[in-house]
């Protein structure tokens, strides 16, 4: 329920501006909200006279009609970002092992060409909330429309990827409609008809299986750690527009700068496949060059340690670990980095770690899959050039 | 104009001094000592920048009563006042539950401009507890926040990281904040003298009936999530050192690579 104390209500008119489904309109020197109001939330928190409340319901017992897998697309560019479709994977089992349906939900701005993948990576039904205002990830915005979905359609699950914008947007999302959230899960099952979060805790060195006592049950994924789908071309999803209509005054976080420190064409640190990081081993600035030289032929994304970038060899943003980014790829290679623990917790869910450090002592070599005592300067760049021509030769 | 600051803190364990157990790969707390959440530091000393003249800081911790000592360093790095959360009822708080008591004890606080979170607490990981706040005050957020650039006339200016570099962002005030530790920062002690003054400064701790609110939304009753489990990770197995000299060293590497169908 939604109302409006129209002794309270001075008609200001922010609360039509912050209203992403165009719901509410001053009719008489008062707001009066339409049926188009999905609950959002949104001109509540911007009611300076505290003029406008909603009552949400009692916590639920009965989650039955709770129904369906909700993906949170996330695009960088205008295009999908690959753990997207490791979540569309993961939805896809648990989907099947309930009987209900993956739907993928994508705010944006012209987004119709990315439908095909969606559905081919496993979602049955596409929600496409299109705007030009959309294209910038805002807090606000994006937080209005996805709670007005939710209440809508009473999903049962809710993922989000956990990137900086899934860890921004999953919480504030969560706390709206007051529902539990489990953060930088690295494992989801179906355990008695519930959905069994798992995750890592602790810095790392204890995992708990955790559940939501109320629905949606909603958590946020690490990148890289659920298997995508072998994309099936001839899967169709149905599509479901919801018109909007946004308006950017809503927004109270105004970006005025974006600074990009990264060529265009780098895979972000969280989801590559293959990340060659060097610590303060590599001795100097200039001579990270040698593990870009190899990153570039295993065409991964290059990583640092804390005392790299604390040297100012690389910028924060390549900083593997607890102060940084907490990536899994599938292989990572660590140069000259000796593995304090703060690495380790960032860095140790990989599946195969490859490590060269001249110190056999270097903990480093306790995670390693594979470790190669020895001078970087040499290992690495012949390293480079072997895989080169391996690569060349197939 | 005067900005009143309040910086909400944690003590945790320091994992950094946790060990595993290895006959039964479980972990040893004993002895682990506890820490004021080095984010939580970083913000906090943010504040003690940004703080001029006449503004005031006022530090809050939701944890057990010997979560004292955390909050007497606060005010011995800078904060005028620290507010203690403590009662049985508020134990075994998800994240949401932490939130909805942070906002109760701000709600009771009053006025406020800005609310700094550090990016997440070490022991957790889950850095939910910002954004949730956010929400339940109903106020905008910036997280990952790398610097306040500039903080005049109820208007503030972040840096805030993205995955290529950072934007900078902003926000009319009140706003929270919650911020990306910048790598060299080291969190200091405070001197001494500044530890004898922060005995003077006023330290209060609050209980579930201070707060008021919905005693069902409190602790562990409150929690919207459960843990059901809790175990130690499967260990890395071992793995194979090679110690031969450079040529040789990655000609067998890249044997065992081609092997395992690793590459």
């Amino acid at each position: 329920m939604i109302t409006v104390k129209e002794e309270l209500c001075n008609h200001c008119g922010s609360c039509v501006k912050a209203c992403p489904f165009g719901a509410i309109k001053i009719i008489n020197q008062i707001a009066v909200i339409g049926e188009e109001c999905t609950l959002c939330g949104a001109c509540v928190q911007v009611c300076k006279a505290c003029a406008i409340e909603i009552e949400r319901k009692e916590r639920d017992i009965d989650f039955s009609r709770y129904k369906d897998i909700w993906v949170f697309v996330e695009l960088k560019d205008g295009k999908v970002r690959n753990v997207t479709y490791e979540l569309l994977g993961k939805a896809r089992k648990l989907a099947d092992e309930l009987g209900e349906k993956v739907c993928a939900i994508i705010l944006g701005k012209d987004v119709k060409g990315l439908w095909t993948d969606l559905s081919s990576y496993g979602a049955d039904e596409i929600f496409v909330v299109e705007d030009d205002n959309l294209e910038v990830y805002y807090t606000d915005l994006y937080t209005s429309v996805l709670v007005g979905l939710i209440m809508k359609h009473e999903p049962n699950i809710v993922i989000y990827p956990a990137t900086k914008i899934g860890r921004d947007l999953a919480p504030r999302v969560a706390a709206t409609l007051e529902v539990g959230l489990t953060a930088d899960c690295t494992g989801l099952s179906i355990q008695d008809g519930r959905l069994l979060q798992t995750r890592p805790a602790f810095g790392g060195n204890i995992m708990a299986d955790i559940i939501s006592v109320t629905r949606p049950q909603m958590a946020t994924i690490r990148p890289n750690v659920m298997k995508k789908s072998i994309p099936d071309k001839n899967r169709t999803a149905e599509i479901i527009e919801i018109p909007v209509k946004v308006d950017i005054k809503g927004v109270r976080t105004l970006i005025k700068e974006t600074i990009s420190m990264k060529t265009s064409d780098a895979v972000p640190l969280d989801e590559a496949e293959i990340i060659v990081s060097g610590g303060r081993g590599i001795g100097s600035k200039e001579n990270f060059k040698i593990i870009e030289a190899l990153a570039e032929v295993l065409n991964a994304a290059v990583g640092a340690s804390r005392s790299a970038v604390d040297l100012g060899w690389k910028p924060k943003s390549f900083q593997v670990g607890q102060s940084g980014t907490t990536v899994s790829p599938k292989i990572y290679i660590a140069c000259g980095i000796s593995g304090k623990i703060q690495h380790l917790v960032g860095m140790s869910g990989s599946d195969i770690i490859i490590a060269i450090n001249k110190d056999p002592e270097a903990p480093i070599f306790n995670v390693a899959d594979y470790g190669i005592v020895g001078d970087l300067n040499k290992v690495v760049p012949l390293l480079t050039e072997v895989l080169r021509s391996e690569f060349a030769s197939r | 104009m005067i900005v009143r600051f309040i910086v909400c803190v944690k003590q945790v364990p320091d994992t950094t001094e946790v060990k595993i157990d290895p006959k039964t790969n479980t972990l040893i707390r004993e002895g682990v000592p506890c820490i004021l959440n080095p984010f939580d530091q970083f913000a906090l000393e943010e504040a003690v920048k940004l703080k001029k003249g006449e503004d005031e800081i006022i530090v809050i911790s939701m944890g057990p009563p010997q979560a004292k000592k955390e909050l007497m360093k606060c005010l011995a790095l800078g904060a005028d006042e620290a507010i203690l959360l403590s009662d049985r009822a508020l134990a075994g708080a998800d994240t949401w539950a932490t939130s909805y008591t942070l906002a109760q004890a701000i709600r009771k606080i009053g006025d406020f401009d800005i609310i700094f979170c550090g990016y997440q607490a070490i022991d957790g990981d889950t850095a939910q507890v910002g954004p949730e706040l956010a929400a339940q005050l109903g106020i905008p957020q910036i997280t990952y926040i790398e610097s306040v650039e500039e903080l005049s006339k109820r208007k503030l200016m972040a840096k805030s990281q993205t995955d290529e570099g950072y934007k900078v962002v902003e926000v009319r005030l009140p706003v929270l904040l919650t911020g990306i530790t910048p790598s060299g920062f080291i969190p200091r002690s405070p001197p001494l003298p500044n530890i004898i003054k922060a005995k003077q400064k006023p330290f209060t701790t609050w209980t579930a009936d201070d707060l008021g609110g919905e005693k069902d939304k409190y602790g562990l009753s409150g929690s919207l999530t459960q843990v059901i489990r809790v175990y130690a990770p499967p260990a890395r197995e071992k793995g194979v050192m090679i110690t031969d000299e450079p040529s040789i060293a990655v000609e067998k590497l890249m044997d065992m690579l081609t092997k395992d169908k690793v590459i």
